[in-house]
């Protein structure tokens, strides 16, 4: 019976292609609709869980200044903050590293390439905090750190941008604004973060280098601080501040010349901001999911007013009203089905395009597709419902009688 | 089977709920059709032909009254249970053929099988078999709108007689067909009667129609106000082998 139910259907959706086809339009829009927005706002998510777990897990930043706005030395003194301070915040209780960040912009010159980048003076520690290994070479060491060695880690962009196709800089000598410097290791490519920035254009010298030789500054800028589990995260904030404001030698009543920020649940919080959206997104797309499902209820009236000498001769030859009720269901079921899965099609291709052109991230997750598929065949069956109803309610010598 | 006549009918009424007092189409027919009958019906128009034979093809239920099909009391039944009885027991033959425009002369013919729940390649064979009978096999897939009104009538009829039912009923099949036409489509229904033994009620408005049949029966006003045999019913194949070569092309 369910096969003569499709057969049924077919017939009757082949018997007017360009109907169907534009009634089917609506859904396909729809479809397509939900799974972009929703492929575009996972996609962000992604990226936003991926920098997460880029940026360190478990990361405490220590500013210096008592800003309360702008990340980054944000008024007030920004020489506050030491690499002795980070060497004390190492020894607290439930932090796992720290990794002191001093950043200027620079000149690198090789033979006769020059290439201008940021480069951050730390400590071996980074390449563990933010778990990115060289890819060659390796990282400095604490030695080099101790003896304020000229060792530079390039970036892969930097390496790209200073080296010859097919020269291994690692061993090469290069120049940090007229400094000699001796290239001990490339990192592992990271790819761009979601505000577009390349995070491979980068150099780690240490911090004690950055300090002394291309600076002459004996502050750093921030303290990167890895607790142990996101639990103690609040405690290892508040030994943070107690350390440091004692040995900043501020006053019982004294406003902190530091910052403690908790970058992880920012990050979060810009993660649930996007998931939000996604949402927001998916709710729009979902209208016009909901107006295409209009669509199919407005052509399945027609199509039963229509076909009202049809239903009356069924009756009359022995279709109950079930048969009659499930033949509509299925035509308005196939309609939209049909126009889900091109709608999944087209919502893929166009994803895949979105994120090609404008180098944002999409992914298409089967629960987007899944969710697309019962919602096109929950609006079949909701909006085919009362047309349907409403043609196995006809009187079959009424119906018979009718003439169009 | 069993003795039992194909049409009990025990005194009847139809009235139609309208104004305060409602129309009367049938005021109290009783009617004994035999198994093997072919039976007319004639009256004026309004007279309540076509409501008879819509409760006769249990289409329709009377206000009051007991109808029993081959000893079954169908007065009694749900709509869905008479919507089985239709598909079994009974098949119908319109005026203006009632033939989906899409869908080809077999597809037409298998289409009373669908709801018999009988598989694809039995229907095929079936509704082909039938399409046969009617002498139609060559025009399996043609639409109806490429066979002419004898051919659509004898597809019908096709559809009609491939659940092979007791009764088959006819309101005005000839109405829209030439009067050579017409005597083809007689020879066909008198040819079903005779070889497949299936009892027929055709209602017409034309006597010569009527002469074909054995039973002539005329209402006027809901009523049966006569109900005589036929005599010496003609015989539409020979009636047919002597009409005038002249109308066989174009006529309409
Ligand atoms: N659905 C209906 N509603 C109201 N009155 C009807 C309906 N069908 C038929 N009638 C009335 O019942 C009477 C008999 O009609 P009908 O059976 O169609 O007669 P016939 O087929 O002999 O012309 C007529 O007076 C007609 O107006
Ligand atoms: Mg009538």
């Amino acid at each position: 019976m369910i096969s003569n139910n499709l057969q049924v259907a077919f017939n009757g959706l082949k018997a007017s292609k360009m109907r169907a086809a534009l009634t089917m339009l609506g859904i396909i829009i729809g479809v397509a609709a939900v799974i972009m927005m929703i492929a575009i706002g996972q996609g962000a998510q992604a990226q936003i869980s991926r920098q997460i777990t880029g940026m360190g897990a478990n990361l405490l930043v220590v500013f210096p200044g008592a800003g309360t706005g702008a990340v980054r030395g944000a008024g007030g003194n920004v020489n506050t903050l030491t690499w002795e301070d980070g060497l004390a915040v190492a020894e607290l209780d439930q932090v796992t590293r720290v990794a002191p960040e001093l950043s200027t912009n620079a000149t690198l010159s090789f033979a006769n390439q020059t290439w201008t980048t940021q480069v951050i003076g730390t400590t071996p520690e980074m390449t563990l905090l933010k778990d990115w290994p060289p890819a060659t070479g390796l990282f400095f060491t604490p030695d080099d750190v101790q003896t304020s060695a000229p060792v530079a880690v390039l970036g892969q962009t930097a390496a790209d941008n200073l080296f010859p196709p097919g020269q291994d800089p690692v061993g090469a000598q290069i120049r940090i604004n007229k400094l000699a410097f001796t290239v001990v290791g490339v990192l592992t490519p990271k790819g761009a973060a979601l505000s577009g920035q390349d995070q491979d254009n980068i150099v780690y010298i240490p911090v004690t280098t950055a300090q002394k030789r291309l600076l002459g500054v004996k502050y750093v800028r921030l303290l990167n601080v890895q607790a142990t589990s996101p639990e103690s995260m609040a405690f290892v904030q508040t030994s943070i501040e107690n350390l440091l404001h004692e040995r900043h030698r501020l006053g019982a009543q004294a406003a902190n010349d530091f910052t403690v920020r908790n970058m992880t649940s920012l990050l979060e919080m810009a993660e649930s901001t996007t998931a939000i959206m996604t949402l927001l997104l998916a709710s729009v797309a979902a209208v016009s999911l909901l107006v295409g499902g209009i669509g199919i209820m407005n052509i399945m009236l027609v199509s039963v007013t229509e076909r009202t000498k049809e239903i009356g001769l069924r009756m009359a030859v022995g279709a109950t009203e079930r048969h009659i009720r499930n033949q509509f269901l299925t035509e308005a079921l196939v309609l939209c089905l049909t126009g889900g899965i091109l709608g999944i099609g087209l919502g893929y291709g166009g994803a895949k395009i979105i994120s090609a052109l404008a180098g944002w991230p999409t992914a298409v997750s089967l629960g987007s597709v899944l969710l697309a598929t019962g919602f096109s065949a929950g609006i079949g069956i909701f909006f085919g419902y009362y047309p349907a109803k409403k043609a196995a309610a006809l009187d079959p010598i009424t119906a018979l009688r009718f003439e169009n | 089977m069993s003795g039992n006549p194909t049409i009990e009918l025990e005194n009847i009424k139809k009235i139609y709920p309208m104004g305060t007092s409602g129309v009367t189409a049938l005021a109290g027919i009783d009617l004994t059709v035999e198994t093997g009958e072919m039976v007319a019906i004639m009256g004026s128009s309004g007279s309540g032909k076509s409501t008879l034979l819509n409760l006769l093809g249990c289409l329709d239920r009377p206000t009051t009254g007991n109808y029993r099909l081959t000893g079954e009391n169908v007065s009694a039944m749900t709509k869905t249970q008479l919507a089985a009885i239709r598909n079994r027991e009974i098949g119908f033959v319109f005026q203006g053929f009632n033939l989906l425009g899409k869908m080809t002369a077999l597809h037409n013919v298998e289409l009373p099988l669908i709801y018999t729940g009988a598989g694809k390649s039995e229907m095929a064979r079936r509704a082909a078999e039938a399409l046969g009978w009617v002498g139609l096999t060559r025009f399996s897939h043609h639409l109806p709108n490429q066979l002419s009104g004898g051919q659509q009538q004898r597809v019908a009829i096709a559809r009609a007689l491939v659940n092979n039912p007791t009764l088959i009923l006819a309101d005005e099949p000839t109405g829209a067909l030439d009067s050579r036409t017409s005597l083809e489509i007689m020879a066909v229904i008198q040819r079903l009667h005779r070889e497949r033994g299936i009892t027929i009620v055709i209602v017409t408005h034309e006597p010569e129609i009527a002469g074909y049949c054995q039973r002539l029966i005329r209402l006027k006003d809901g009523c049966i106000i006569s109900d005589q045999p036929v005599n010496r019913p003609g015989d539409a194949l020979a009636d047919l082998a002597r009409y005038p070569a002249a109308g066989e092309v174009n006529s309409l």
